[in-house]
């Protein structure tokens, strides 16, 4: 199922794009120059073998790592990283920190909920306390998304008392209630019971449907295929290997991209 | 038993229950207050921060309690006296009272201690939630009033708890620079009624009774809001 034909992407505005990005921990280079860009629409998957630096390139995106060089912009706002002297990742200005992240939607492996919260004050708390939205206007949007997760009646429950797929649901309705611009999902299902994982997939599903701009990574290779536009296989910290699904999925021209695909196959 | 007294004296004993309650409550907030300064610095990746939390921490764990409020009382209040500004001061009825020197022993006491209990609870949250802070655009100080300190405090309840009520038995040592708190009271009806045993014994079931009173409100608060399970 392919979400957009080809020539309407120039149409659509740009939501995330990558140019030349690197980020390194110490001696080891983990990325090498990435380029990759998201239009508003898009779900962009990143695949590829453990270590290959798909979970570092998502949090460079929302700078829970910070570049050490290359561009990124997020909406209209844009950071050049510059290489400091000594080797430190750059400083970056706050503001416009804060400005790309109150634009994307983060969704972690381990779900990352606040424990010390109910599940409508997770929800509730950014677009509170970072949004400046009034609170009967959080707290309404927040009901619609408990019950698009199908949460709605644990919205007053804490956390540890939710099993990983109601977790991780909660944790999608939380990213949700800040109108990101653009989803961010980090395995989203690796950390989840395998009967958990299809309630967790059918709520993204329904996302992109919907016609949410999202950059996922993941290792459900099935899933990728159905609801992909775009497919990034990272290798080494490059970008090996990359277009829509079929192309990437069926006709790879890079051999490591065709290893990496079969075997994933001969796993599922 | 002779509990005759009671009917004269019990003003006496109300005014004490008064002031050990001031102190307890007082000695506990403003000690909070000062815990959490006391435990950013000591995570905080400034050395002279570090040192100067970790030396207040090591110097007041390290000396008895008694001690410090001596070295206020007779030291720095003696000190303050004999300063003619201070004694002309609209503060000066205040210094002159030990209770204000108790209270400022009790917070600093309470600072190290829970200081370095927080410090612990702040570095045991996990680095998940904090990370969600991040991403979702909070700044460092809305993501430790919001995230890092409230999930910390969930943590260490019930050790606060206990804490409070060694902090209201430390109050006791308030009757030793003159204030009559619930010991004091008892003091000074032992003094005129030559009863020895009556007056303690009453004091104590007092004390019993704030502790029992402490621990169920303790017990409430974490009712509502459940301990993680994990
Ligand atoms: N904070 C860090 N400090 C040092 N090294 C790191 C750090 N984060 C990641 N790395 C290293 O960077 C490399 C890429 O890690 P990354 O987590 O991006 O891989 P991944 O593709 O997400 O793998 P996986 O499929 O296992 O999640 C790994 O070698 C990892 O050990
Ligand atoms: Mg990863």
């Amino acid at each position: 199922m392919m979400r957009v034909s080809p020539d309407d992407a120039t149409h659509r505005a740009c939501a995330v794009k990558i140019t030349g990005l690197h980020k390194s921990f110490g001696q080891l280079e983990v990325l090498k120059g990435i380029s990759l860009e998201a239009r508003e629409g898009d779900v962009v998957t990143l695949i590829g073998s453990s270590g290959s630096g798909k979970s570092t390139l998502l949090r460079c995106i929302n700078l829970l790592e910070v570049p050490d060089a290359g561009t990124l912009s997020v909406g209209a706002e844009e950071i050049r990283f510059t290489p400091s002297r000594g080797g430190r990742p750059p400083r970056l200005d706050s503001h416009k920190v804060r400005g790309i992240r109150m634009r994307l939607g983060m969704v972690f492996q381990s779900f990352n909920l606040w424990n010390h919260m109910t599940v409508l004050e997770n929800i509730i708390e950014a677009p509170l306390f970072v949004h400046g939205v009034a609170r009967a206007e959080a707290v309404e949007f927040a009901k619609q998304l408990l019950a698009k997760v199908g949460l709605y009646e644990k919205r007053d429950v804490y956390p540890a008392f939710l099993s990983g797929g109601q977790q991780q649901r909660a944790a999608i309705a939380r990213a949700l209630a800040i109108n990101p611009r653009v989803m961010l999902f980090d395995e989203p299902t690796s950390a989840l019971d395998p009967e958990l994982v299809g309630e967790v997939l059918k709520v993204i599903r329904d996302l992109a449907d919907e016609g949410r701009t999202m950059i996922l990574v993941t290792h459900e290779m099935s899933f990728a295929r159905q609801v992909s536009s775009h497919v990034a296989f990272l290798h080494k910290g490059i970008v090996e290997e990359e277009g829509p699904p079929a192309k990437v999925f069926h006709n790879p021209q890079s051999e490591r991209c065709r290893q990496f695909v079969s075997a994933q196959h001969a796993l599922a | 038993m002779d509990f005759s007294w009671v009917s004269e004296f019990w003003p006496i004993l109300l005014g004490g229950l008064w002031r050990t309650l001031l102190l307890l409550v007082l000695g506990a907030l403003f000690g909070f207050a000062l815990a959490i300064p006391v435990a950013v610095a000591r995570i905080s990746p400034n050395p002279i921060l570090y040192y100067l939390s970790g030396t207040f921490t090591t110097v007041i764990r390290g000396t008895p309690l008694l001690v410090q409020i001596y070295i206020l009382y007779y030291g720095v209040g003696t000190l303050l006296a004999a300063t003619p500004e201070v004694r002309t001061s609209i503060f000066w009825p205040y210094l002159r009272d030990g209770f204000w020197y108790v209270v400022v022993s009790l917070a600093i006491s309470v600072a190290a201690y829970e200081g370095e209990l927080l410090r612990g609870g702040l570095l045991s949250v996990a680095k998940g939630q904090l990370e969600a802070a991040r991403a979702f655009g909070m700044s460092s100080g809305l993501m430790f009033r919001r995230i890092w300190l409230p999930s910390a405090l969930r943590m260490l309840l019930p050790t606060l708890v206990g804490d409070t009520v060694l902090l209201l038995k430390s109050t006791a040592l308030a009757s030793t620079v003159a204030v009559v708190d619930l010991v004091g009271a008892a003091n000074q009806v032992r003094t005129h009624t030559f009863l020895v045993y009556e007056p303690l014994l009453t004091v104590a079931l007092v004390y019993l009774i704030i502790t029992a009173m402490i621990t169920s409100i303790a017990g409430l608060i974490s009712r509502r809001v459940p301990q993680k399970a994990v």
